[in-house]
């Protein structure tokens, strides 16, 4: 019988199969943060459980870490007790962490990539909906809830029927300014915030093998977006050469037979998938969402629907224009902003920075923008440095913030006040996502520069 | 047994006709910061239900008398988003103890099997029936009858069958959760464990 990538990762971790209920799948690969860990233990110590393999689980904190002064005690009660419950749990139960001010630490979805945590062909699970972004290297990787993360440190599995199948290719070669946020954009827009709900999506086609590692992984984040479980990309040379130095990675002879196992990770020719969906990389332009869910999305140069030609309900359709405080057929080009986020576990890589930086370069940011800029890891914040953006950001009138979460959800302070407009490079517009009241259009970190430096939505094609 | 257990619950319920119900909706990130599970329901809806500051907001239908119980009633793509699962906490805490849409994110969905609340998938149609009869008559009673895998509102003649895997509807109709099951396990995944590649 034909597979499909997807198939021949999960069927190869199947510990049993339930009669019309789910699989017993067994995870290689467990990442905790502090938000949905502290529970989890708690239910484990109550039941009088312990850590089946505490070498397969990966802490480290993120949600709730401030973006300055990290060297300092945090000064939030609550998100110190989290933060305090993580590094404990962590201890008492013999797992690696990487806590705040750790030379490792940063985003739960940055870190486990830069270090080799993350690897074709794994399991990988943690407690936050954009663990899919661990997809890119061709692993199932999918975020649970903490009931879930709770099974997993007792018994190294979750139950999961095995979700259906889809494939989205995009073929053809992409238009200047296009980033593979707008291509994550675009799809979701096309398929809606709920298209891939019970599915696990494959991307394909000439224009993910072409991607860089880093765009591979904020198109797999996104997948949940659209209600995918997961996404996931075919492991090719690109991904091999990535992994192969990384700290984690398995080297000499388990390196040899890792290699065995995924060069065998393809879709075979001919497998069948539920649903597929063809598109050309010429269709695609740059994106910004205008709405409170991420299919809500259009070409930046494109103007916001009428009720009358969206699918749904046009009373949460209404609602949701009301909150963001936009009309039908408003043109989005021109929009004033009041901030610019760049940063989360979409695009919070050294790739996006330099995409950031290649627009800022010789400008400066507009006087009634404030702006964070927030490197998913400390390693990203390393290599900022080192490659001279640093500079460039300083020359543009931006400052650099130390890593986490930030304003993607707005555990911290980093919250945009209520009313204001922020062009984001995180994931969720949703209402107050980004602190109560705020605004938020989702956009690439190419689309954010351009915001930045002119304090309006702006075709950045215009500033290349 | 990890929650109570579920077999048919009677109730008026709560209906809140909005699509793309997200979970950032139901419970925003910052009340996230406990340490244990409880007092999760005080901030069911934070946003939608409180003004900023922090008096009730009239016009959402959690602060209305008219409608309570222990059902919810949520538009399509209901709790998409972030996986927290005290989003399905905060919906236990507050009294529901059923949650009925015409689609349910994954996530979300799982979450609720897993500490007890048990989301029905019900046709569109239904889903408006059910909408119109709440607002013709609040004191409108609806029967989940998760044994027969039934759902029915006023007669009983007017029912739809709802779908559910027998391992879930065993664990529901038990109160039990998947540790349970997985414990038993044990030795098969060392075994299984001791196999793998990495």
């Amino acid at each position: 019988m034909k597979k499909t990538l997807f198939d021949k990762v999960w069927d190869s971790h199947v510990v049993k199969s339930i009669n019309d209920g789910p699989d017993v799948l067994f995870i290689d690969r467990h990442m905790i943060h502090e938000v949905t860990s502290p529970v989890a233990f708690l239910g484990l110590e109550k039941r009088k459980n312990s850590v089946l393999y505490p070498n397969k689980t990966f802490a480290t904190a993120d949600h709730n870490t401030p973006t300055i002064n990290q060297h300092l005690p945090v000064s939030d009660p609550l998100s110190r007790n989290q933060l305090n419950a993580l590094e404990d749990n962590a201890k008492k139960h013999g797992i690696s962490y990487w806590g705040l001010g750790h030379e490792k630490n940063g985003i739960v979805h940055v870190v486990g990539p830069e270090y080799g945590i993350t690897l074709p062909g794994a399991t990988i699970v943690c407690g936050d909906s954009h663990t899919s972004t661990h997809g890119a290297f061709g692993a199932i990787a999918f975020g649970i809830g903490t009931s879930e993360v709770e099974m997993v440190l007792t018994s190294q599995c979750i139950m999961q029927p095995k979700p259906k199948k889809m494939r989205i290719s995009i073929n053809g070669e992409l238009n200047n300014g296009v980033t593979p946020k707008d291509i994550a954009l675009f799809i979701i827009s096309k398929l809606s915030t709920s298209g891939a709900t019970g599915f696990f999506v494959e991307y394909a086609g000439e224009v993910f093998k072409e991607m860089s590692m880093e765009g591979r992984m904020t198109v797999c984040n996104l997948s949940i977006e659209m209600g995918a479980r997961g996404g996931m990309i075919a492991p090719d040379a690109k991904t091999f050469d990535y992994i192969k130095t990384k700290e984690f990675t398995p080297k000499g002879n388990n390196w040899n037979k890792a290699m065995e196992y995924w060069e065998t990770l393809y879709t075979d020719k001919n497998a069948i998938f539920d649903k597929e969906f063809i598109f050309e990389g010429s269709e695609i332009e740059p994106m910004i969402t205008f709405g409170t869910n991420p299919g809500m999305g259009i070409s930046i140069t494109k103007s916001i629907p009428n009720k009358e030609d969206i699918k749904g309900s046009v009373d949460t359709f209404i609602k949701s224009l009301d909150y963001m405080g936009f009309n039908e057929g408003d043109v989005m080009l021109g929009k004033p902003i009041d901030y610019v986020f760049i940063g989360s576990c979409t695009n919070g890589r050294i790739e996006d920075f330099r995409a950031f930086a290649k627009i800022v370069k010789g400008r400066k940011r507009a006087n009634e923008v404030t702006a964070w800029l927030v490197p998913g890891s400390h390693k990203v914040m390393k290599a900022i440095k080192e490659e001279g953006l640093l500079e460039i950001f300083e020359e543009a009138n931006f400052k650099l913030r130390e890593p986490g979460c930030s304003a993607c959800l707005a555990m911290n302070d980093d919250k945009i006040p209520p009313g204001r407009y922020a062009v984001s490079t995180s994931n969720r517009n949703f209402e107050g996502r980004q602190g109560p009241g705020a605004r938020t259009l989702l956009a690439s970190p190419t689309v954010a520069a351009a915001a930045a430096v002119t304090g309006k939505i702006t075709d950045p094609r215009n500033l290349i | 047994m990890a929650y109570d257990a579920f077999n048919i619950l009677k109730s008026t319920a709560v209906p809140l006709p909005i699509e793309n119900v997200d979970t950032d909706q139901i419970i925003p990130a910052r009340f996230l910061k406990a340490t244990e599970r409880k007092g999760f329901g005080n901030n069911l809806f934070r946003d939608w239900r409180f003004n900023q500051d922090n008096s009730p907001k009239e016009n959402f239908v959690l602060n209305n008398n008219l409608y309570t119980g222990k059902i919810l009633v949520g538009g399509y793509n209901f709790g998409s988003g972030s996986s927290r699962e005290h989003a399905a906490w905060a919906i236990y805490d507050y009294g529901f103890r059923c949650v009925i849409s015409s689609f349910f994110a994954d996530i979300f969905k799982n979450n609720c099997l897993n500490i007890g609340v048990l989301p029905v998938q019900v046709s569109v149609n239904f889903l408006n029936n059910i909408f119109e009869k709440i607002y013709d008559d609040p004191k409108t009673e609806i029967k989940v009858d998760l044994p027969k895998q039934q759902i029915s509102i006023g007669s009983l003649a007017n029912f739809e069958v709802f779908e559910i895997n027998s391992y879930k509807k065993e664990n529901m109709m038990n109160g039990y959760d998947d540790i349970d099951f997985l414990k038993n396990m044990k030795s098969e995944i060392q075994d299984f464990a001791s196999k793998t590649p990495f």
